[in-house]
C-alpha cells in the first residue's frame, strides 16, 4: 500500500486546547518563543541573505577528512562508538577539551570538566542544579539570545547589566549586587560571554576581568564564562580567560566545539568545582544520560590529525575578511545617526540605530528586500534593545554581507527620511523624544574598534 | 473529491498559513478526500493547470493570499476555491477601505484617519497630525492598513510616540490608520456560510498584550468560548460582525474582529481567512457550536461548491 499523501500527524482540535492548557507547567507562562518566531520562518526563504543566524560556515571542512576519519571510526571501533558512553563523556574527549583550553592559556583539571551536548546544553544543566523560581541571574544588557529562554524556563529573576565597549560595566554589576544585599537576596551566577560576546562583538578589558574575579572571591558569588569564540580571534592579544584569572574556584567555564570545528557534532562542556560537577553529573543523566558517543569519536579521531588549530586559523581568517567586509559595508551604507561594534574575534557586529527605529518592525520592511537580522529585542528579557540588531558574518560570503548591509542601509534611510517629515525634519540627536530612550544604546563607543 | 490545499506564500504569516493548511489536510485526509499540497510558489499556476482540482481550498493569510491574489488566479483558471471571493478579499485585507464599507452601511467602528507616505512626505501631513490627535483623543492605536495579525500595531499614550509609531506601521505597509483606542472586552465573531457561531473572548495573561506572539501561542492568551456575555449583549455582538461580514461581501467563512466597550460593539476589522491552527480562534468557536473540525472543513467545502457568491 502506499504511503497516503497527506500528513498522519495526530493534530489537537479545538477542544483539546483547554485540556492541553491545564497540564502546561507554570513555567511555560515564562518561557518565550524565540523573538518574533513567525517572522523569522520567512528569513529561511532561499533568495533572503540572512544575517540572522549565527552560523558557523561548516563548509570549508574537507569532505576527504571528514569520511576518512569516520570510516576509521567504523572500521576500528564501530561497536563502542555506537554504545552508549559514561554520563561525564569519555577521557579522550576531555583530553582534547583540555588541550583546547590549554590553547587559550587554561589548566583545567580534567576531572571538573564534563562533556555536554553542545554548550546550550551546558547552560540549561547550570540553571537546573543552581536556579529556584525566583532567583536572580545576572547577565550582560544584550546577552546571549539563546540564554534568556533557559532563564526564563527555570523561572529565574534575569537581571541584565549594560554592556560598554569594554564589556560589562563592573561598577553597575557592583551596584546590582548591593540592591539584591539589601534585599537580602544573592544572586545564583553572573553569567558572561567576556570575549567576542553574542551579540554585542564586544571584549571586556582586562581592569574588568580582574575586578569581576576578585568580586566573585569576595563575595563567593559563581560567575559563568561562556566562551565560544576565544579562539576565533582576528587581531590583537589575547586576554586572559576568567576562569585562569580565577583559577576555578569560582569561576564555572563552558566551552564548545561548535565554533571550531562543527555545531552539528553537538559537542561542548563545563567546568566545574567538584560539589557543583556532582550536581551537574546528576542532572546530565536525567536529561540524556550522556552526550552522543558517535561525535565524541569524531572528535578524538579528529584531534589525532592535530591540525585542529590550523582549522581554526583558516575559519578565523575568512571569518576576518568577512568581518571586514561588513564593517566596510556598515560605513558605506548606514545613515550617520548609526553606530555599531568592530569586534576583534567571533561572529556578530551589532548596530544601534536611531531611537525611533523600531527593529523588530523594521525587519518586516528588510524581509520585502529579501535580507534579514535578528532585531536587538531578542538580547533582552524587558523590551529594550528595540532599535539595535544584530548581524551576523560569518555564514555569508563578502558580496552577500555587502549586498545584505546595503539593502537594509536602504530601508534604514526610508525610515529616517519618514521620521524627518513627520517630525518636521528636525534631526533625530536633539529630539527631545528620543532622550528617554537613550539608555537602550547599550554599547557607547561605537565605532571604535574594541581592540579586545 | 481532489482537493488542494493552497499554504505557504510569501506573507509574514507564512508560518501561521503553512500550520493552518498542515491541520486542513490533515482533516481533509481523513474526511477520505484526495489531498493535493500545494506551496503558493512560482510553480503554482503550472501545478494548478496540471492536477486540475475539484476545489481548491485556500489556507493562506496576509497579503498574496488572502488579498484577492490567489482568489482572482483560481478564477481565471474556473477552479472553485473556499472562502470569500476577489472583491471581499480585497476590501477585507485593508482596514482602511473595510472601515469605509462598515461606515457606509452603518456597522459601528472606531473613528479613523488614513494616510499614506506620500501624505507625510510630500503633501505635509505632519502637520495635520495635532489637529488628528484631538480628534481621536489618547491613547490611540497606529496599525497598518493592510496585513493582519498585529504585526506592526502601536499605541501612541501622547503626540511624542506618535512619529516612531507611524514609522513602525509603515515598515509593513504603505498606508497607515490612526485608530480611536476602545477599550473593551476583544472578541470574535466567526461566521461559516451565514451562520454566525459562538462568540470568542481573548484574554491576554498577566504581563502578554494581545500581540503577534501571544495569539498563535497556547498558554499565552486564554480564549473564552462562547463569551460571557448577558443574552443581549451577545445577539448585539453576534448582529454586529454579521452586519460587517454582509457589508464587506464576505462568502464561505470569515471571522470578524469586535471590541465591546461601554457604547457598544464596535468593529475592528474583518478576516476574510482567518486562522485554522490549533490555537485559531474559528476552530474553538465551532467546537463549541457542536461542531468537529473535520465537519467544518467539510461544511467549508460545501459552500465553496456552492454556485451564489458574493
Amino acid at each position: 500500500m502506499s504511503e497516503p499523501p497527506h500528513r498522519r500527524r495526530a493534530h489537537a482540535r479545538g477542544s483539546d486546547l483547554e485540556r492541553y492548557a491545564g497540564l502546561f507547567a507554570a513555567r511555560t507562562q515564562v518561557m518565550r518563543s524565540s523573538a518574533m518566531r513567525d517572522l523569522m520562518a520567512v528569513t529561511a526563504r532561499p533568495e533572503v541573505i540572512s544575517l540572522a543566524g549565527g552560523l558557523p560556515d561548516t563548509s570549508t571542512f574537507p569532505p576527504q577528512t571528514f569520511a576518512a576519519q569516520m570510516t576509521r571510526i567504523a572500521q576500528e571501533s564501530a561497536a563502542e562508538a555506537l554504545q552508549y558512553g559514561p554520563t561525564e563523556g569519555f577521557g579522550e574527549t576531555v583530553d582534547c577539551i583540555v588541550e583546547v583550553m590549554g590553547a587559550e592559556g587554561m589548566l583545567p583539571d580534567p576531572e571538573d570538566v564534563i562533556v555536554t551536548t553542545g554548550g546550550q546544553q551546558a547552560i540549561d544543566l547550570l540553571c537546573k542544579t543552581l536556579v529556584d523560581p525566583g532567583d536572580a541571574v545576572i547577565c550582560e544588557a544584550p546577552t546571549y539570545p539563546g540564554a534568556i529562554p533557559v532563564f526564563c524556563s527555570y523561572e529565574a529573576d534575569t537581571i541584565q547589566v549594560e554592556c560598554d565597549a569594554e564589556g560589562m560595566r563592573i561598577d553597575e554589576l557592583e551596584t546590582v549586587l548591593e540592591r539584591l544585599d539589601g534585599e537580602g537576596r544573592r544572586p545564583k551566577f553572573v553569567y558572561s560571554v567576556p570575549t567576542f560576546q553574542n551579540p554585542a562583538g564586544v571584549t571586556m578589558s582586562l581592569q574588568r576581568r580582574q575586578r569581576l574575579v576578585e568580586i566573585a572571591r569576595s563575595r563567593e558569588l559563581l560567575v559563568v564564562e561562556d566562551n565560544p569564540y576565544g579562539l576565533l580571534r582576528f587581531e590583537g592579544e589575547p586576554l586572559p580567560p576568567l576562569y585562569q584569572l580565577d583559577g576555578g574556584d569560582f569561576v564555572i567555564y563552558i566551552g564548545t566545539f561548535s565554533k571550531i570545528l562543527s555545531p552539528g557534532i553537538r559537542l561542548g562542556w563545563a567546568v566545574a568545582p567538584p560539589p557543583v560537577m556532582d550536581k551537574i553529573v546528576l542532572g546530565k543523566q536525567a536529561a540524556d544520560l550522556c552526550t552522543s558517543t558517535l561525535t565524541q569519536y569524531f572528535v578524538r579521531e579528529y584531534f589525532r590529525d592535530g591540525n585542529w588549530r590550523e582549522y581554526v586559523e583558516s575559519l578565523s581568517e575568512i571569518y576576518r575578511r568577512r568581518r571586514d567586509a561588513m564593517v566596510g559595508a556598515l560605513g558605506d551604507y548606514f545613515p550617520p545617526q548609526a553606530t555599531w561594534t568592530e569586534p576583534g574575534g567571533g561572529l556578530f557586529v551589532w548596530a544601534t540605530l536611531p531611537p525611533f527605529i523600531d527593529t523588530g518592525d523594521l525587519l518586516a520592511k528588510a524581509l520585502r528586500e529579501d535580507v534579514a537580522f535578528v532585531p536587538g529585542q531578542a538580547a533582552y528579557v524587558d523590551g529594550r534593545g528595540a532599535n539595535s540588531m544584530r548581524l551576523n558574518f560569518s555564514a555569508g560570503n563578502e558580496d552577500e554581507i555587502r549586498e545584505g548591509i546595503r539593502r537594509i542601509g536602504k530601508v534604514i534611510a526610508e525610515q529616517v527620511e519618514l521620521y524627518g517629515a513627520l517630525t518636521g525634519e528636525r534631526p533625530a540627536e536633539s529630539d527631545p523624544r528620543s532622550q528617554p530612550t537613550q539608555a537602550d544604546s547599550t554599547v557607547i563607543p561605537f565605532r571604535k574598534a574594541e581592540g579586545a | 473529491m481532489k482537493v488542494a490545499v493552497l499554504k505557504g506564500g510569501r506573507s509574514l504569516e507564512r508560518g501561521v498559513s503553512l500550520r493552518s493548511g498542515a491541520r486542513v489536510e490533515d482533516a481533509l485526509g481523513r474526511l477520505g478526500h484526495e489531498v493535493l499540497a500545494l506551496e503558493a510558489d512560482g510553480e503554482l499556476v503550472k501545478r494548478l493547470e496540471g492536477e486540475r482540482p475539484d476545489v481548491v481550498f485556500v489556507a493562506m493569510h496576509g497579503i498574496g493570499g488572502e488579498d484577492g491574489t490567489a482568489q482572482e488566479l483560481l478564477e481565471i483558471l474556473d477552479i472553485p476555491f473556499t472562502g470569500p471571493g476577489v472583491a471581499a478579499c480585497v476590501r477585507c485585507i485593508d482596514k482602511a477601505l473595510t472601515k469605509h464599507e462598515l461606515r457606509a452601511a452603518g456597522v459601528p467602528t472606531p473613528d479613523w484617519f488614513a494616510f499614506n507616505q506620500t501624505a507625510f512626505r510630500e503633501l505635509g501631513a505632519a502637520e495635520a497630525l495635532g489637529e488628528l490627535e484631538q480628534r481621536l483623543g489618547f491613547p490611540l492605536v497606529v496599525k497598518p492598513s493592510r496585513g493582519g495579525s498585529s504585526l506592526g500595531v502601536k499605541f501612541a499614550e501622547s503626540a511624542s510616540d506618535v512619529p516612531a509609531a507611524l514609522v513602525s506601521a509603515f515598515s509593513y505597509d504603505d498606508r497607515v490608520l490612526l485608530e480611536r483606542f476602545v477599550d473593551g472586552r476583544e472578541l470574535a465573531v466567526s461566521v461559516v456560510g451565514d451562520e454566525p457561531l459562538p462568540v470568542v473572548e481573548a484574554i491576554p495573561l498577566p504581563g502578554h498584550n494581545y500581540d503577534f506572539e501571544a495569539r498563535y501561542e497556547i498558554g499565552r492568551t486564554s480564549f473564552v468560548c462562547p463569551a460571557q456575555l448577558g443574552d443581549a449583549e451577545a445577539a448585539a455582538v453576534t448582529e454586529a460582525a454579521l452586519a460587517a461580514y454582509r457589508a464587506v461581501g464576505c462568502s464561505g467563512f470569515s471571522r470578524v474582529d469586535v471590541i465591546l466597550g461601554e457604547d457598544g460593539p464596535q468593529v475592528l476589522e474583518v478576516n476574510a481567512i482567518p486562522g485554522l491552527t490549533d490555537t485559531s480562534l474559528l476552530p474553538q468557536a465551532a467546537e463549541a457550536a457542536g461542531t468537529s473540525f473535520e465537519q467544518l472543513v467539510e461544511k467549508i467545502l460545501e459552500l465553496a461548491l456552492t454556485p451564489a457568491r458574493a
